[in-house]
């Protein structure tokens, strides 16, 4: 297929994973701010959102102080924020209108369809009223834009990359936010065990779907060392680091074919860690070292992503 | 203010004034009689469903500027334009002859010139900006110039049509023959019922077809691809939509490159070979190496390959020539030279103010007519006589008189009217019909045309610039089930005039 409309594809399934992982954080935050605390305060509430995203100097240049108001308009409506739900949205569906044929109608439809219905949360105040609304629309956008791709497009190369798409952004995200939370959460150990702590920790599970899992598997009390081992390793939760390169690894073998490609051997690379690392050791190492590495591996992949397929010069 | 003129033909009804069934065409009968039983509230919220649909589907044209997402739509009007099996077979005919000749002419005047050796058109035709000395001596695959052409009728009585202009360039607004006809069966079924309507959706095969027959000979599985300016393009659904339908790569120019005499797309896999190109850009932007050097749509070096049988383009370079205005006079006399036949379809009489008769006449006539600048595009340098202030008139004189051979004049036609559902309700608007022939393998027609209709009261501009708005077009398969029907129709309605209680509505007709 095409070089470009591999590329808008890829790019069309990475925005649309990147909204609903923003409306996640989004979501929870909003949940924790429910929860009477007085020793945190309404920024040390709402940054870690913002260093989520990665965004947290821009915002700061803009808004000045972390209220709820501030970073919640930035995250899902600011136009000037790239990684805004806003832009995120805008600019997958941009991409698609560019390549609608290479997916099925129903897919650009449904796609079309996702802008033209977010038009009507534009000019609403979200931090007032909506949020939880407007968040479970992103997240029950996403969940139809994957359904409709699996039920529906050819198990083709376009297929492949959006797949790709999805899952390397989706690793990104669950890394970014563990890394946030356990980054913020761990200083204060004096409380292990309290009820605020465990809001926290049920949040994170609660923003990556997997609380009912954890209670599932684990059906103890929630640690944080468990809960970072059902995201980092374990492979049947769907958004842990694992699960996405189970399914990142085979398709870069099925799209290199037999060409000895470096996205294939970085992925390779790192599905290895993931699936023959142990928690211990990784905690021994530190889990923020870990994430961070992983973080970087994961961009450099995307990065050789687009070297091997997606921009191919003339030669 | 003057009367209105009721001498409009109009498709449905012999007289626009009264809605009596009586009076209705044929044609129309049976669809009049099911139109007046339905509330107009019920077609506008059909509209309404049309045009949700229409957006959901993304048919739609981008507004430069516009950040909260706003996207255009060209109106689509409910009540289709119907056209009966003889009429469709007299202007389907008439149409396929005149591609054929223009065809015949693009390859004369791009090798011997024959046509201008016999003296039936003069040789300033090679000095017209659309000729392209580069074509000459370049033959294409099968002799097909105009692989894809859009001819414009209007009809202004029962019997009389009128070709408008020949689109042999790019010409665009086929997805919305298909997409109008869609979206008619989905709001409409009982109608396709009761009419046997001639289906068009085959039209994407066809023209796959007939591309892939032009292909450069000893090309096995020639792949085609629709070549776009881009998502920015207002008619960027359209190359989305037919690529879709013939199941082959919509590429931009960034997407396509040049080596050893051939044309490649870059794909994921390395570089593709391509053989038939059915670009919608223009000729200025195809190769920046050759014409436009700033055009950033095209690809550099592709009219070299070209030029050497590399690779086919559909349309040709070149065609411009052929559907210029100056030009469309002599088609009438290249259907004599070339085909031997006299021609189907009338031209719309046309004064040539080189001529010193014309020219007289015209001066004598301008409040009456419309005179164009022969190279002109777009409405810039036409004179509408009868929209004009005596002021543009005299203005106009001055211009004609010091360049007449610049200048072309027709009467002003009094185009047909079709009922359109329009704020008021049901009213007659001026419509126009463009039916796209494919040459190739055959020169043939799907049975169906874009159907336009200026839906301000009494603008005869149908372009959707200008307000415009598409129709459905059906070609009924045969003539005789809606003629049976209309005679019952007919029969039932005069039966019930018989009754003294509606007498008075027969007086009212007349």
């Amino acid at each position: 297929m095409l070089s470009r409309t591999a590329d808008h594809l890829y790019w069309m399934a990475r925005y649309i994973e990147r909204a609903e992982n923003m409306a996640r954080v989004l979501d929870v935050t909003y949940n924790m701010s429910l929860v009477p605390n007085a020793a945190v305060s309404e920024s040390a509430l709402w940054l870690p959102a913002l260093e989520i995203s990665g965004n947290v100097e821009a915002y700061e240049e803009k808004y000045g102080a972390y209220t709820a108001a501030g970073v919640i308009h930035y995250l899902a409506m600011d136009m000037d924020n790239p990684s805004s739900i806003y832009n995120a949205l805008r600019n997958a569906r941009e991409n698609a209108r560019a390549v609608r044929v290479a997916m099925t109608s129903e897919t650009w439809e449904n796609i079309n369809a996702l802008w033209l219905e977010f038009r009507q949360f534009i000019g609403q105040d979200l931090a007032k009223n909506g949020l939880r609304e407007f968040c479970d629309w992103v997240k029950g956008r996403s969940h139809l834009f994957r359904g409709v791709c699996f039920g529906t497009m050819l198990r083709d190369d376009a297929f492949s990359f959006v797949r790709l798409g999805t899952f390397i952004e989706r690793a990104d995200n669950t890394a970014r936010l563990l890394d946030v939370k356990y980054h913020i959460l761990l200083p204060s150990q004096e409380e292990v065990g309290g009820a605020v702590d465990y809001y926290e920790w049920s949040a994170v599970l609660r923003s990556v779907s997997a609380f009912q899992a954890y209670q599932k598997i684990f059906s103890d009390t929630i640690e944080p060392w468990r809960v970072a081992e059902l995201l980092v390793l374990r492979r049947d939760m769907p958004r842990s680091l694992h699960a996405c390169f189970d399914e990142i690894t085979p398709i870069l073998e099925q799209l290199s074919g037999i060409r000895q490609t470096e996205c294939k051997r970085l992925a390779g690379e790192l599905h290895s860690k993931l699936r023959y690392g142990k928690m211990q050791q990784i905690f021994q190492k530190g889990l923020h070292e870990f994430l961070t590495d992983f973080i970087e591996l994961n961009n450099r992949l995307g990065a050789e992503v687009h070297k091997t397929f997606l921009s191919i010069t003339t030669a | 203010m003057p009367k209105k003129p009721l001498s409009f033909f109009d498709e449905m009804q012999l007289h626009t004034a009264n809605a009596n069934e009586a009076n209705v065409r044929d044609i129309y009968a049976a669809y009049h009689h099911w139109l007046k039983d339905v509330p107009h509230h019920q077609l506008d919220s059909k509209r309404q469903e049309a045009e949700l649909l229409f957006r959901r589907v993304g048919i739609t044209f981008n507004v430069y500027g516009e950040t909260d997402g706003a996207e255009r739509l060209i109106p689509f009007d409910v009540i289709p334009r119907l056209l009966s099996a003889k009429e469709w077979s007299h202007l389907s005919a008439g149409a396929i002859q005149r591609v054929k000749a223009l065809n015949m002419f693009l390859h004369d005047i791009y090798h011997e010139q024959e046509i201008i050796k016999a003296g039936i058109i003069p040789s300033s035709i090679l000095a017209n900006v659309q000729y392209r000395p580069e074509m000459f001596g370049v033959d294409v695959p099968n002799q097909i110039y105009a692989h894809i052409a859009g001819i414009d009728l209007v009809r202004t009585s029962e019997s009389q049509f009128y070709v408008l202009e020949d689109n042999l360039r790019t010409p665009s607004g086929v997805s919305y023959m298909l997409e109008d006809r869609k979206m008619m069966m989905r709001l409409f079924p009982e109608l396709f019922r009761r009419y046997s309507i001639a289906p068009v959706d085959h039209y994407p095969q066809v023209l796959l077809k007939n591309l892939r027959a032009v292909a450069q000979p000893g090309i096995v599985e020639p792949t085609v691809v629709v070549l776009s300016p881009g998502a920015y393009n207002s008619a960027y659904f359209e190359h989305a939509f037919i690529a879709q339908q013939m199941g082959v790569e919509l590429v931009e120019g960034q997407d396509l490159f040049v080596r050893n005499n051939a044309v490649f797309m870059r794909t994921t896999q390395g570089p593709q070979r391509v053989d038939v190109i059915y670009r919608r850009i223009d000729d200025d932007y195809l190769d920046p190496l050759a014409f436009n050097a700033d055009s950033m749509l095209g690809v550099p070096g592709l009219l070299s390959v070209y030029r050497n049988g590399g690779v086919t383009l559909a349309n040709a370079v070149g065609t411009g020539v052929a559907d210029d205005k100056a030009t469309y006079i002599h088609v009438p006399a290249m259907i004599k030279f070339y085909l031997g036949e006299q021609p189907i379809l009338e031209n719309v009489p046309t004064y040539e103010l080189s001529k010193e008769d014309d020219l007289e006449y015209v001066l004598a006539h301008l409040s009456e007519l419309v005179v164009k600048e022969v190279q002109g595009s777009g409405g810039y340098g036409m004179l509408v006589g009868p929209a004009a202030s005596k002021k543009e008139i005299e203005e106009f004189r001055l211009r004609i008189v010091s360049s007449p051979a610049s200048y072309i004049a027709q009467p002003t036609l009094a185009l047909s009217t079709c009922p359109t559902l329009v704020e008021q309700g049901i009213a007659p608007r001026h419509v126009d019909l463009r039916p796209f022939v494919l040459s190739g393998k055959s020169v043939s027609l799907v049975p169906g045309a874009l159907c336009r209709v200026a839906l301000k009261e009494g603008s005869l501009v149908v372009n959707s610039s200008q307000g415009g708005g598409t129709k459905d077009t059906w070609v009924l398969e045969s003539d005789d089930q809606h003629e049976a029907l209309a005679s019952v129709i007919k029969a039932e309605a005069e039966k019930a005039q018989d009754k003294p209680s509606k007498s008075t509505t027969v007086e009212s007709v007349c």
